[in-house]
């Protein structure tokens, strides 16, 4: 009994410095249009949500670990004022602070370069991204960071436990998983699976309006890389109706119309 | 100049994917200028192959058995390509691929585009390629800055043919820096191609009723040589393994032919599936959302119409 307490008592010590960092995107249901010689998305009328990946299970599995061993959990994101609201949302979930890098996000590589330029002194023990944001699909973003603070990069990651000291991930992976221990800090990307989704409650939203949101200037205001023109893909011919009795047919026009078989 | 492309040979075997890579990296190199040379992380059969894809040579680090991490691989992507003078790394959209292409651009000081589909062309003090985003509802062409770039290529983007002969293969020679990750283990099912790289996927969803019932999909996938996948609250409630979900929260696929059994079509679903060349729904819903993203529809009951389709294929494969 004693020694199981002296084991909770040990953990609650630990004090983890955890960074979760988030990305605004168009809800999944968004009309995709662009405007401006479809050289831009088109924000009109869209839905903007906090990437579902970062959301659901990045800062729900940050904030398991603060739970356990004790420690804070701050979000980061880079953008400008009008993602704020977003940025409560993580705050109004649970996280104890935020930080607003305040610059427009360009690209991975732009982004990845102000959160490593603000993350490589205060000493974060992890550093959470989503997989992917739904926009993008990049998937890009934590390996970046991991590079420039030179730490290992664990990604994908559909199970951790953390004891403090050393992490156990399970990697999803082509047909299967990837068991990995990692020890000391490291940034990880989160897949399905890592946590629950948590529903901001009242009192979360409330409180979310009186913790601390600082607004940091850009490290790297240029980017590598840019987008040049966006297409949408050529519509569907419509579906030709199969007659269930008629199997055969099917597997002919597979062949013959469609030669996928 | 030259293009440097990662060949994965998992398990010590060359897959598709590893070729589609090599391919993609010879047109690259006669797009750019230069010529396309290919490294091999650890065990590989006939590693010299990849010269019939268009690798001019092959650097060859055979003793990195048992698997290396992201940044063990960034270490050596970085050293080989300083080594050969490359200026582009090629490396496809895997979950190793995914994981190292950031950090090599970053360790390279070069721009990153992941999930290419098109061979580069320099375009004024540039670098072009498209990709697509929006999880597949639009194409982004995009322009990289300067002549450095790490590139990720999507599984089926374009077909491989063999384009020359067995090429030089060299003993290669880099120091890398211990890591703090360990890999344990690696539980991969054998003998399925898996769903990123298969050309032919049989999916099916809640219309099965229940796990016990998945025997008429596995009929239909093994008559065909196909992999079997499944929609989300398939795998929620455990009918199947986590890793067969494909859609927008799991994996994103992009087969030459998509048979969707039993599956409405919500629009995460069609998110991981709808760059699949062709769809087909077998659904006995008529107003299932899912026909109007399908080349072929069905509308009748499942448990008639796909143990119909497996016969259908006996017969063809017979003829």
């Amino acid at each position: 009994m004693s020694a199981i307490h002296y084991n909770i008592k040990q953990r609650q010590v630990t004090h983890m410095k955890l960074l979760v960092c988030i990305t605004k995107t168009p809800e999944t249901t968004a009309k995709i249009a662009f405007t401006d010689g479809d050289s831009k998305f088109d924000e009109s009328g869209v839905q903007f949500i906090m990437n579902p990946y970062d959301e659901w299970y990045a800062l729900v599995r940050a904030l398991e670990l603060k739970e356990q061993h004790g420690g804070t959990v701050t979000a980061i994101n880079v953008g400008p004022a009008a993602n704020d609201v977003v940025i409560r949302k993580a705050l109004a979930i649970g996280a104890d602070d935020a930080v607003r890098i305040n610059a427009e996000a360009l690209s991975a590589g732009q982004v990845a370069a102000n959160i490593a330029a603000h993350a490589k002194d205060k000493g974060y023990d992890v550093i959470f991204t989503g997989k992917e944001s739904i926009d993008y699909n990049g998937s890009e973003v934590g390996g970046m960071i991991a590079e420039h603070l030179n730490l290992p990069y664990v990604s994908y990651a559909s199970h951790m436990d953390h004891d403090g000291t050393t992490a156990t991930v399970n990697r999803d992976i082509e047909g299967g998983v990837e068991v990995v221990d990692v020890t000391g800090a490291f940034v990880l990307s989160a897949s399905k699976g890592l946590a629950e989704q948590r529903i901001p409650n009242m009192r979360g939203i409330m409180m979310a309006k009186r913790k601390p949101m600082a607004v940091e200037e850009p490290a790297v205001t240029e980017s590598k890389v840019s987008v040049v023109s966006y297409t949408l893909p050529e519509a569907k011919g419509g579906v030709k109706m199969i007659d269930p009795e008629n199997m055969d047919e099917l597997v002919r026009l597979l062949h013959e119309e469609a030669k996928v078989i | 100049m030259s293009v440097l492309v990662l060949a994965e040979s998992p398990n010590g075997q060359f897959k598709k994917a590893a070729y589609e890579a090599v391919h993609y990296g010879a047109k690259t190199a006669a797009s750019l200028g230069g010529e396309c040379v290919a490294v091999v992380i650890g065990p590989a059969d006939n590693p010299a192959d990849l010269g019939k894809y268009g690798a001019s040579k092959v650097v060859h680090l055979a003793d990195y058995t048992g698997g290396i991490d992201a940044s063990s691989y960034t270490s050596i992507i970085g050293q080989v390509a300083a080594q050969v003078g490359a200026k582009v790394v090629v490396v496809n959209h895997s979950s190793t691929g995914k994981s190292i292409a950031g950090r090599v651009a970053v360790k390279m000081d070069a721009g990153v585009v992941s999930q290419v589909n098109s061979v580069p062309t320099q375009e004024d003090g540039g670098i072009v390629v498209t990709k697509p985003v929006f999880s597949g509802k639009a194409f982004a062409k995009c322009k990289v800055a300067g002549d450095k770039c790490v590139l990720s290529l999507m599984g089926n983007a374009l077909p491989i043919t063999e384009i020359g002969s067995a090429c030089p293969v060299e003993a290669g020679s880099v120091d890398v820096p211990a890591s703090s990750v360990t890999i344990k283990e690696r539980k991969t099912v054998d003998g399925e191609v898996p769903l990123p790289e298969a050309e032919l996927v049989v999916s099916a969803g809640r219309g099965m009723k229940g796990p016990e019932n998945w025997g008429i999909i596995d009929d239909l996938a093994k008559t065909i040589g196909a992999t079997t996948a499944c929609s989300r609250p398939v795998a929620d409630t455990g009918w199947r393994p986590h890793h067969e979900h494909v859609g927008q929260t799991g994996v994103a696929i992009r087969p030459n032919l998509y048979i969707a059994a039993g599956i409405s079509g919500a629009i995460q679903h069609l998110a991981g599936v709808n760059s699949s060349k062709c769809i087909v729904v077998i659904n006995k819903d008529p107003e299932a959302p899912f026909f109007k993203a399908a080349d072929y529809g069905v509308c009748a009951d499942l448990f008639d119409v796909v143990p119909r389709l497996t016969e259908a294929f006996k017969k063809m494969k017979a003829q």
